[in-house]
């Protein structure tokens, strides 16, 4: 986060801005009480700070992994600004980004006890859905740049389903796109091999050693508390 | 991009890990385990009707060293037939490049479960077949440098299995740490190393220090005595614990290498005098607990002789009266 070529600083906090804004939103909303324009705010702020700034030079890899790190300074930013009262303005200048709180507000609401996790379990939560999140949207873009639609779509419609009630099977999926089944297993394999790599892509432009990437990786991966 | 539903995430995170098999010989059953680097399943063998376990490299150690230390991992297992190390079946890569081996599936349960459920002569007997496992590889010049209770398991008829011989050293020919002399792509693994391996609290210190010339078949032999120490200490009160035991482990996890226990042949000759009551090299015992071992060497022959005396006692009084 600290590199000194200008294109890779602005590519690091890309990626950063891109996986993070939305834990840091919900660290607001939800262990500050922040209502949602409160929480906007601050978190346009905080990442504004960060391009503006060397925000997060202060961090030491032998002390926290680096997602601890923001979730800290998300708290500093939070109590400094609630102690100036000072409501955060939209715009003046400061980077605005096109992030979508109102998608993270409506999967909110569906999630009753969010308010009731600790801010860590919430925080890794949050980022774990930005990290894949993320990837699928590059995984949109690499299948539409290279010609593979179909794939995706097939991928779409199976491993991103709501839930396994409405996940078809893959006779229905193969039907339903007029693909023979082998051929929708396949493309599965495919995507989730894409996928996968561009995950750990993330993860590791995220992380500044080997040990903090495993251990993210370790955390990313496999059921939850497997 | 809409957020992704929760139960969606939790889908990715389970299919993402999940290894894709080429060829349909192996289909993934069960996720039985999660190591250090690898990953192990339950899976079926189509071809040979049977269950075995299929180890896999996370997802995040897809890159060339781990896939060395796995593959080697792979070929000391073939390498080492005894009773004691899981038989290997198959290596194999998997679509996205990364390796995969299938082995034996081991059913049992790990070490310091096993010793919460037997006696002290018991454990000491099935931590005796873990030297024997370990002695065995060190005669075919491997080091494991990763033994501790989680690495060993204990199958249903007390039978024992050493797992995890991922970052095994090849030592040459004397018990020394190999040099120019190693096979090709021995060397390329010897690379690896420098970096601390191991787990602490079960490390030998030299092992800890990452000097990686001293670590030889004495560093086994302090994870061993710390693997004693565990079977025998953990949830005993201090005063409950024998001493010649104490001084075992004690001379297995001396900081000197040169100090301890010179293999594990040697260590299991100690712990088989102690399971036999006789006097252990690494303890100098007091008059009281000689006469204490004595008795419980010869319980049964003095029982019998004092109550042959009772008896004969007995009968004088009976016969005075």
């Amino acid at each position: 986060m600290t590199a000194a070529d200008p294109d890779a600083r602005r590519a690091a906090l890309h990626a950063l801005v891109g996986v993070y804004w939305r834990p840091v939103y919900v660290h607001f909303r939800i262990h500050w009480a922040r209502e949602p324009a409160d929480a906007e705010d601050l978190t346009q702020e905080f990442f504004a700070a960060a391009v503006a700034g060397d925000f997060f030079a202060g961090f030491e890899p032998e002390r926290a992994r680096f997602r601890t790190f923001v979730r800290v300074c998300c708290d500093r930013f939070a109590a400094k600004a609630r102690r100036a009262e000072r409501r955060l303005k939209r715009g003046g200048g400061a980077v605005h980004l096109p992030l979508d709180f109102v998608g993270v507000e409506q999967e909110l609401g569906r999630v009753a006890d969010a308010a009731k996790e600790d801010a860590e379990t919430r925080f890794e939560r949050e980022w774990v859905r930005s990290l894949f999140e993320v990837a699928v949207e590059a995984l949109r873009q690499e299948s539409q740049r290279d010609g593979h639609e179909v794939r995706f779509a097939v991928f779409e419609r199976y491993d991103l389903a709501p839930d396994d009630a409405t996940r078809p099977t893959y006779r229905e999926l193969g039907q339903a796109l007029g693909l023979p089944t082998t051929q929708v297993t396949n493309h599965l394999a495919w995507a989730r091999r894409a996928l996968r790599r561009l995950v750990l892509e993330n993860v590791r432009a995220l992380c500044v050693s080997d040990e903090e990437y495993r251990a993210e990786a370790r955390a990313l991966f496999g059921r939850e508390g497997g | 991009m809409t957020p992704l539903p929760d139960d969606t995430v939790a889908h990715l995170r389970e299919v993402l890990e999940r290894p894709e098999l080429p060829g349909g010989r192996y289909e993934v059953q069960e996720l039985v385990g999660r190591g250090g680097m690898g990953i192990v399943y339950r899976a079926e063998d189509r071809a040979l009707r049977r269950q075995v376990a299929l180890k896999v490299l996370r997802p995040e150690f897809a890159d060339q060293g781990s896939s060395i230390r796995l593959r080697r991992e792979a070929d000391i297992l073939a390498r080492l037939e005894h009773p004691g190390i899981v038989p290997i079946h198959d290596l194999g890569t998997l679509a996205d490049g990364r390796l995969f081996y299938v082995m034996k599936l081991v059913r049992g349960i790990r070490l310091d479960e096993f010793a919460r459920t037997v006696g002290l002569t018991e454990r000491l007997r099935v931590f005796l077949r873990v030297l024997e496992t370990v002695g065995f590889a060190h005669a075919h010049g491997l080091v494991h440098r990763d033994l501790k209770p989680a690495n060993i398991m204990v199958g249903a008829f007390g039978e024992v299995l050493v797992l995890e011989w991922g970052i095994a050293r090849i030592m040459a020919s004397g018990g020394e740490p190999a040099g120019s002399g190693v096979a090709a792509g021995e060397s390329d693994v010897d690379t690896l190393d420098g970096t601390v391996l191991g787990t602490p609290g079960f490390m030998a210190p030299e092992q800890a220090r990452g000097d990686v010339e001293q670590v030889d078949v004495r560093s086994d032999v302090y994870s061993l005595g710390a693997v004693l120490r565990s079977l025998v200490a953990d949830g005993a009160p201090h005063g409950t614990r024998p001493p010649p035991l104490v001084s075992i482990w004690e001379k297995a996890t001396a900081a000197t290498p040169e100090v301890r226990y010179s293999s594990a042949a040697e260590l299991a000759a100690d712990v088989t005098r102690f399971l036999d009551a006789q006097p252990v090299s690494a303890h100098r015992e007091g008059w009281l607990e000689r006469a204490g071992r004595l008795y419980q060497k010869y319980q049964t022959a003095i029982l019998l002789v004092l109550a042959y005396l009772a008896m004969r006692l007995l009968f004088l009084v009976m016969l005075g009266t």
